[in-house]
């Protein structure tokens, strides 16, 4: 392992990745993105599904070379020293499991942690530290086999910090954990962070929340793009004062886009709750007295509006404001299934 | 850090790696006992066969030795291709072959782990075919040469493993159907390598050919050691330790070149972490 190097914790130039395939368009996963992590810092990368979020994770990590651009880990080209890149990082994708089911949770993490050649001592010392704070104490000697999804969740979590690495790339690290996990685990990382100031990690989420809470900066991507990039209550900032709405209607609705039309209104985006299928509609308008027209509009159509609120700005209005719509709404393009 | 120290870290990481990922499959066959009547009465009925049909043929009594060394050797093919040759594959599967990939260590290393682990397992299915051979067909193991025996058998081996870690790169990548694929290596290589009768009667060229492989080598070897002239060997006996090294050697170095190609295809192309791929 070489000597560490100064510089920034992360760094592209232009980093380029399209995916080509015989039987598809070509995808172009990210274009030209320019990107400085200094070390220290918890940085937050924000998009949609298809945004091009794990593709940029894959390439900063080793596991896919970018197409055109340079990029750079704790000062070393991933694609001409992955090893040196390697020594220093480590990753965890939300929604994943590792290890093996016959193996228990205390011998995963000293499993996983012998690959980067953590002495033994020192690597039980850390398993009964994660699994105290992430709350697997109780599950240290249960077989894999034996534990819920969301416990191997966790489990992968904490696998991700046995190298004590000094990059952690942490992708969507609370995707499919219940409430009260997904706090554990955002404590844990602000913990982490603050604790290890020379540590750095780079987050992506599409938890506007997530990010508000843990990083310092954020960048906004999408379509392979970034488009805005700056500290959270900066971001905010940008958005201009005018009235957000948001107001939940009855499953099924149509014709919302409609909306749009009734003068005053600026945009209008929309998408159905999982579960209940009622829609959420989100309404920019110039001034509050517009709402008034909007939910005549929307009685007249027989959609009856089941709450109203006004909102604050949030990650979430900076989102809707640069992109164009939010998160959660339906993308046509820039498909991430060739990245995933 | 100076490069001696530098080296001597890698060689520390890649070792602890080796030993850990060989635990789990001797901790595996520790807690999952059931694959001890797999491994050992399924393929000892198989020899049994071979041992009754040469009797019934009333073939000379050390036709049943060779089934009984190359019942054995079985083992170590098929700890080849099912615990190391296709197990990236199986981990791109599970959804973790990534975690693998971010670590700083070699990927022969972890293919070695595999490998060791999985030699327990193996080596178990090898000792009931040998003593169930001896004590039930009273097959003739001549005791003053099992020494050279077992020094052939490690040389071998070493080859057979790194040809192993060669068809790894394969799988790494193209492993969609990797059942398919194990199978193909499997049933013919039974054939090819004389793992029943001497590699000598398929004639000279399709022999020639088979010689290629370590484990047709090193049976042909093998069986000289114990048997001589009656072994009917193919390769002369003199010759076979220094062409297993220079296997060996070989192997060795198209694996690390193999293993780096296709990751680095793989990377290029996106597919080294697709399921299904």
């Amino acid at each position: 392992m070489t000597a560490a190097r100064e510089g920034a914790a992360i760094r592209t130039t232009a980093l380029s990745r399209e995916f080509r395939s015989r039987r598809a368009p070509v995808v172009r996963a990210l274009e030209s993105v320019d990107l400085v992590v200094e070390r220290g810092e918890c940085f937050g990368l924000l998009g949609p599904n298809g945004a091009g979020k794990s593709t940029l994770i894959k390439i900063l990590t080793t596991l896919l070379l970018p197409t055109s651009g340079r990029a750079e880990v704790a000062g070393f080209d991933v694609a001409d020293d992955p090893l040196n890149v390697r020594h220093r990082i480590n990753l965890v994708s939300g929604g994943d499991t590792s290890g093996y089911g016959i193996l228990t949770v205390r011998e995963t993490l000293h499993l996983f942690a012998r690959f980067y050649g953590v002495p033994g001592p020192v690597a039980r010392a850390r398993a009964g530290e994660l699994m105290e704070i992430t709350g697997l104490v109780d599950k240290a000697d249960t077989r894999l086999s034996s534990l819920s999804t969301g416990t191997k969740q966790k489990l992968n979590f904490a696998r991700g910090f046995m190298s004590d690495p000094e990059i952690i790339f942490l992708d969507e690290p609370t995707l499919g954990l219940d409430v009260e996990a997904s706090r554990q685990v955002r404590a844990f990382i602000a913990r982490w962070v603050r604790e290890r100031p020379y540590r750095t990690v780079l987050l992506t989420t599409h938890y506007m929340v997530e990010a508000d809470e843990l990083c310092g900066r954020v960048a906004i991507i999408d379509r392979g793009r970034i488009l805005a990039l700056d500290t959270p209550r900066a971001l905010k900032r940008t958005v201009p004062e005018e009235p957000v709405f948001q107001l939940s209607i009855g499953a099924g609705a149509t014709g919302l886009d409609g909306l749009a039309t009734i003068r005053g209104v600026r945009s209008v985006s929309h998408h159905a709750q999982p579960g209940t299928g009622a829609i959420e509609v989100r309404v920019v308008v110039d001034e509050d007295q517009v709402i008034g027209e909007v939910l005549g509009r929307l009685k007249s159509s027989g959609h009856p509006v089941l709450y109203l609120t006004k909102m604050e700005p949030t990650l979430e209005t900076v989102f809707i404001h640069r992109v164009g719509r939010g998160l959660d709404d339906d993308v046509s393009a820039a498909s991430d299934g060739a990245a995933s | 850090m100076t490069s001696r120290e530098a080296v001597l870290d890698t060689l520390r990481v890649n070792l602890a790696a080796v030993l850990a990922r060989a635990r789990v499959r001797v901790v595996a066959s520790w807690r999952e006992t059931s694959w001890v009547v797999g491994e050992t009465v399924f393929p000892f009925l198989t020899m049994s066969a071979f041992v009754l049909v040469y009797r019934g043929l009333h073939a000379p009594r050390i036709y049943e030795a060779f089934v009984v060394l190359g019942g054995a050797m079985t083992a170590y093919w098929n700890n080849v291709l099912w615990s190391m040759a296709s197990q990236f594959f199986w981990e791109k599967e599970q959804g973790q072959l990534q975690l693998y990939l971010i670590t700083p260590v070699s990927r022969m290393s972890i293919l070695l782990g595999m490998a060791l682990g999985g030699m327990a397992m193996t080596t178990t299915r090898a000792v009931a075919i040998l003593a169930g051979g001896t004590l039930l067909f009273h097959v003739p193991i001549p005791a003053d040469r099992v020494l050279p025996a077992l020094g052939l058998f490690a040389l071998t081996l070493a080859a057979v493993y790194a040809l192993g870690m060669i068809l790894s790169s394969v799988f790494l990548l193209w492993g969609r159907s990797a059942w398919h694929t194990v199978t193909l290596f499997q049933e013919p290589v039974y054939l090819i390598s004389g793992f029943y009768f001497p590699v000598r009667f398929l004639g000279a060229f399709a022999a020639g050919l088979a010689a290629l492989l370590p484990i047709t080598l090193g049976l042909d070897g093998i069986r000289q050691i114990f048997y001589g002239k009656a072994a009917h060997g193919f390769v002369p006996l003199p010759w076979i330790p220094p062409i297993e090294i220079a296997l060996f050697a070989l192997f060795l170095f198209l694996a690390h070149r193999a293993l780096l190609l296709m990751e680095t295809l793989g990377k290029r192309e996106g597919r080294l972490t697709l399921r299904g791929g």
